[in-house]
């Protein structure tokens, strides 16, 4: 038993989440002063911010009610096209993604072919899908093409990055095992390592056409083909109300297709 | 594992005649989707056009080497904005998600009425790409860096509040229950029981959405609203493309720090 004579707190105090108290105060320090400057040096034109005000109020009674009648019949076309795009887009980039893939995954490759992989992830990670679309566009010419290109480079860098760390997780006594039969590599390949990636893939195709709608549906501004050049377009021509009906339905599919593709992962796994 | 009687004896499938047939329907109905998406986006593309792409690519990537690192001088202050309104947008984001997240928590709300009203905002802000928010607000506020902040922030309202409210319900109730048993408030329950729980989470979205944003935050000068997508775009449509390629340069370079960072304090916190 301690000493009697030994004084105890008698009221508590939260624990603070970061130990350290130098680091602590160093952070709140930090934080402080950085969004000081960070604020102190934003260009802000406060006349045109005032202005605007009106103009938003303006801008959300003519959302309502939305211009359904689609006058020009662009609409339906423009969502469509950014639907198969995203669909076929997804298709494309797992197509490409398997292979490098393949060779990204430490225990399957050597270590120039796992470099090189890797690199090609790293740089379709970095770049957003809009970026892509610009290059894109300037190679291929206006249109879905250049959007379906983008994409599916797109898609690599989160397709082929979890599917090679799947690979490096799988169990290894299922692949000696195959490997004992005196199984060739393409037979060891489909036989101890498909087998243990496929339902999770088959989960993050799914998850993939969602970001791929999302993105088709926004690199049209950049000419890429899609529902994007048109909402770009009503904005311009201040024709609001069809801007809402394009905003509403872009909206609509991306909940139709994150409830579908929730509902079908959890039928897969 | 179905087992077929042969007159040699029996023989092992891995799967049932009828799973079999329905496996090869789900391939055979995959391939006719595929199929008809592809000649929907071939009719509408100029194969003149793709065929000439090989030497456009050449063409471009000749002209963008070297990079001009002179430009450099005019990339600073981008760069800077660019990493303002990603991380003032996640600042809003954030100060505004942590609410709506409590409010739409099942285990937390004040009544399913506004439940639905959050989730619906969750899913409204989730649901819209931050380039479609910047073109909004580019008209509203004016082009710079304001509108992209806003757009930032609005985008990441629904990311981040859908991961924190879930990360709510997942709690350990029994914490909950301790604290009501000495007497607690609704309000102490909160900050006794249930805020200590999720803080790490909290800690986490944030600066996984700030990873996020920051990759978001590069193109929104696209449509006007501030960062280094100006200079991107300005540099694209005036055909300089060794300053292109210095941009590009310089967006994978903060994508990168940016992400070591985010990397990092994760690993710290978690």
């Amino acid at each position: 038993m301690s000493d009697a004579s030994t004084q105890y707190a008698d009221t508590w105090k939260k624990p603070p989440f970061i130990k350290n108290s130098v680091l602590r105060w160093l952070i709140y320090l930090g934080t402080v002063t950085y969004f000081f400057v960070a604020l102190y040096t934003m260009e802000v034109n406060w006349p045109r911010v005032a202005e605007g005000i009106p103009r938003g109020i303006d801008m959300l009674s003519k959302f309502f009610p939305p211009d359904l009648s689609d006058s020009r019949g662009v609409i339906l076309d423009g969502i469509l096209e950014s639907i198969w795009m995203a669909i076929i887009s997804t298709i494309g980039g797992i197509l490409l993604s398997v292979p490098i893939g393949l060779g990204a995954a430490r225990n399957l490759a050597p270590t120039w072919m796992y470099l090189f992989c890797r690199s090609i992830i790293a740089v379709s990670r970095t770049f957003p899908e809009v970026i892509l679309a610009i290059f894109a566009v300037k190679f291929f010419g206006f249109g879905p093409f250049a959007g379906f290109v983008a994409l599916s480079i797109g898609t690599i860098g989160f397709f082929a990055k979890l599917l090679a760390e799947d690979i490096e997780n799988m169990s290894k006594s299922q692949a000696e095992a195959v490997r004992a039969t005196g199984a060739s590599w393409l037979q060891w390949v489909n036989y101890a390592i498909q087998p243990q990636v496929l339902p999770r893939m088959i989960g993050l195709s799914l998850y993939r056409l969602d970001i791929n709608f999302r993105e088709s549906a926004v690199v049209g501004i950049v000419g890429a083909g899609g529902i994007g050049a048109h909402l770009l377009t009503s904005v311009q021509r201040y024709e609001y109300a069809t801007t809402a009906t394009i905003l509403f339905s872009i909206i609509g599919i991306v909940i139709a297709l994150e409830y579908t593709s929730g509902y079908f992962r959890k039928w897969v796994q | 594992m179905p087992m077929i009687q042969a007159t040699d004896g029996p023989i092992w499938r891995k799967r049932t005649p009828l799973k079999q047939w329905l496996i090869w329907g789900g391939w055979l109905v995959g391939l006719c989707i595929a199929v008809y998406a592809w000649q929907l986006i071939s009719e509408k593309t100029i194969w003149m056009f793709v065929w000439d792409a090989p030497r456009q690519m050449a063409d471009i990537g000749t002209r963008m080497v070297p990079p001009d690192w002179s430009y450099m001088d005019k990339l600073w202050r981008p760069v800077w904005d660019t990493l303002n309104i990603a991380t003032i947008g996640t600042a809003i984001a954030m100060v505004l998600a942590v609410p709506i997240a409590f409010l739409a928590a099942h285990n937390t709300t004040p009544h399913k009425s506004v439940r639905a009203v959050m989730l619906f905002i969750i899913v409204g802000t989730r649901s819209v790409n931050s380039l479609i928010w910047a073109l909004l607000l580019v008209v509203i506020v004016g082009p710079g860096v304001l509108a992209g902040t806003i757009a930032i922030g609005f985008r990441s309202i629904g990311g981040c509040a859908k991961l924190i409210y879930e990360a709510i319900e997942e709690i350990d109730q029994t914490q909950v229950e301790a604290i009501e048993a000495t007497g607690g408030s609704r309000a102490q329950q909160m900050v006794y029981g249930i805020v200590p729980q999720i803080l790490p989470t909290i800690a986490g979205v944030g600066v996984f959405r700030w990873d996020i944003n920051v990759r978001g935050s590069t193109i929104l000068g696209i449509v006007g609203a501030g960062g280094i997508g100006v200079q991107l775009n300005a540099s694209i449509n005036v055909l300089a493309w060794t300053q292109v390629s210095m941009v590009l340069i310089v967006i994978l370079g903060t994508v990168f720090v940016s992400e070591y960072i985010s990397a990092k304090v994760r690993g710290a916190i978690i």
